[in-house]
């Protein structure tokens, strides 16, 4: 990060740069007034590559729309893949269960925890523990990246032996798989997530005793609630402050807003406004989903359903790394291959939505298919867009209490928090470049 | 015995990224065994070479230089120019993958990178004649190197 000297700001505005990084795809940037030593306006700016996918999908076969979409995002395409399968199982009026369903569900663990395993581990552990980076957290940690680095492979290889592949699965299609594994294929990852369940409590462990700024807030979370599980593919939308839809209701109450300064969408619970998707969400709305062993070391560190520090949100992430290893041990233990790899669905002239958790939070997908099957409208609503607000109001609050540090103290104070979302710009170590306005008093 | 890892890494969808690809690919039709394609991923990167005495990579840079230009570095004992580090939305690259593995202490005591100066790196756009015949470059001096 530097200061630039090349620019000659007005005497009472500082522009820090943060140097850029080559073959950098996404950044954010955050413009902060200061007028009399408070917070005037915080605005936080995400670039994203422009969002062509809905624009591009129309005139797509439907039977396309999992394997686009997938290539959005390079860390939950599964989740991309379930929301567009949902929908469009949706507009055809057919439900996929059983065997099928289970396997759904275990392809949704492996990206939890290869996800969740990133940003526990690569990402937001070194925020706290005051490294720039999780290369420079190795040497002094390495036995925890370690650790890390095994539970995130273990998530790969869920996608390696269901997926077809790593990242970008093949294997997904509408109505279920192309091929389903025999219980042969399965017998090694079994093995392995026997060891991740166990570095997964580990894991809750070892980020409970992690210094967290006292920041509790008054959000309304929003997530899925299913009546028998833990929500991934299915459920109700629910909210602390009241709501309970159906998924096909989503677009009666939110709502996707431009702003002028950003070119990602910002989304607003209507009536009510900013509002928080993802692990905390998951976590507050369905603690009485997890597993027993979940909850009970959840408990046994102090997390209880009732918290509202996003910074705690490392925590909560790792109890769904436990959760999804146990998830996926039971669907492995219970696993018969199914007599067809799929169901046939046909969604021409029908429109549907579905919504599924991805490891970031909601991820909304609706479509509308002609009679000849190809995709008239395409709508999808990313996690990222949907806490942007939230992230927005919690810098607001937060950055008060920093004012006094040099620009890199504040820069690294900010994206620990934007980091508490695992937003899809939080890859880069240092992501964000800060405008600091310090208008006389 | 020593074990040597080769690796191509790129994107093939995004023009010249695709230039380590075309070194593994034109290695590998030279009957060249252990050659690897990858896509750069920090993790996946570090799987592959576990274990190895030395790996031999090849990538795209953009450094400024002339488009097509082969410059090869020892990463053995110092890190990577930044022209390597590959910073997507949720993604860590090559210089990443060097320094993590070299903070866990698993870094293969040999690691020589060959980086291929790329023109475009425009999405869908096709590999440049200059990467191209940099990449053909880059494939004769691992042979060298490989001895």
């Amino acid at each position: 990060m530097t200061t630039d000297p090349s620019a000659t700001p007005p005497r009472n505005t500082r522009t820090i740069k943060v140097d850029y990084l080559a073959r950098v795809e996404g950044e954010g940037a955050m413009h902060l007034s200061v007028r009399d030593g408070r917070v005037d306006d915080v605005r936080l700016k995400i670039f994203e590559p422009p969002r062509f996918f809905e624009a591009f999908m129309r005139g797509r076969h439907f039977r396309e729309a999992p394997d686009i979409t997938a290539r959005i995002c390079g860390i939950c395409p599964v989740a991309y893949q379930m929301s567009s399968c949902h929908a469009m199982e949706s507009a055809a009026g057919v439900r996929v269960t059983g065997q099928l369903r289970e396997l759904r569900r275990l392809l949704y663990c492996g990206e939890w925890i290869e996800s969740h395993g990133l940003h526990v581990f690569m990402l937001h552990a070194p925020d706290f523990l005051g490294y720039p980076s999780a290369i420079e957290m190795a040497k002094d940690h390495r036995e925890v990246v370690e650790m890390g680095l095994k539970l995130k492979k273990i998530g790969n290889d869920i996608g390696n032996v269901l997926g077809g592949r790593e990242i970008h699965p093949v294997n997904v299609k509408v109505g279920g798989f192309y091929k389903v594994p025999s219980k042969r294929d399965f017998a090694q990852l079994a093995e392995d997530l026997k060891w991740a369940a166990d570095a997964a409590e580990k894991t809750i462990r070892w980020t409970a005793e992690l210094p967290f700024p006292d920041f509790e807030q008054d959000y309304e979370l929003v997530s899925l609630s299913h009546p028998d599980e833990y929500p991934m593919n299915e459920g109700r939308l629910v909210s602390n402050c009241g709501l309970d839809i159906a998924i096909a209701e989503y677009e009666e109450h939110f709502q996707e807003e431009h702003v002028p300064y950003t070119n990602a969408l910002q989304s607003v619970h209507l009536g009510h406004g900013a509002y928080f998707v993802g692990p905390m969400a998951r976590f507050a709305l369905n603690f009485e989903k997890l597993t027993p062993r979940c909850r009970a070391v959840a408990r046994e560190v102090g997390l209880e359903a009732s918290c509202r520090n996003p910074f705690r949100g490392i925590i909560v992430r790792s109890v769904e790394l436990l959760y999804a290893c146990e998830e996926a041990l039971r669907i492995l233990a219970q696993y018969e291959p199914p007599e067809a790899s799929s169901v046939e669905v046909d969604a021409s002239g029908g429109t549907g939505s579905g919504c599924t958790e991805a490891p970031r939070g909601l991820l909304y997908h609706r479509y509308s298919v002609d009679e000849n099957g190809d995709i008239a409208e395409a709508k999808i609503v990313p996690p990222t867009s949907q806490n942007q607000k939230t992230i927005e109001n919690d810098l607001r609050r937060l950055v008060p209490d920093f004012l006094h540090l040099d620009d890199e103290g504040l820069q690294w104070q900010c994206e620990q928090a934007i980091r508490n979302y695992d937003p899809c710009i939080s890859c880069a170590t240092h992501f964000l470049k800060i405008h600091r306005e310090d208008a006389p008093a | 015995m020593t074990r040597t890892v080769v690796i191509g890494v790129g994107n093939a969808l995004r023009g010249d990224d695709a230039a380590g690809l075309r070194v593994a690919r034109l290695l590998a039709g030279r009957g060249i065994e252990r050659v690897h394609e990858s896509s750069g991923e920090t993790f996946a990167l570090m799987e592959l070479w576990n274990g190895a005495d030395a790996v031999l990579l090849a990538d795209a840079m953009r450094s400024g230089a002339e488009p097509g230009v082969v410059s090869r570095f020892d990463a053995s004992d110092e890190p990577l120019p930044a022209a390597f580090r590959n910073c997507s939305t949720h993604a860590f690259g090559v210089a990443e993958a060097v320094e993590l593995a070299r903070s866990l202490g698993n870094l293969p005591p040999r690691v020589i990178v060959f980086g291929v100066e790329g023109v475009s790196f425009e999405h869908g756009a096709p590999l440049s004649a200059e990467a191209a015949a940099g990449a053909e470059n880059a494939a004769d001096r691992i042979l060298e190197e490989l001895g």
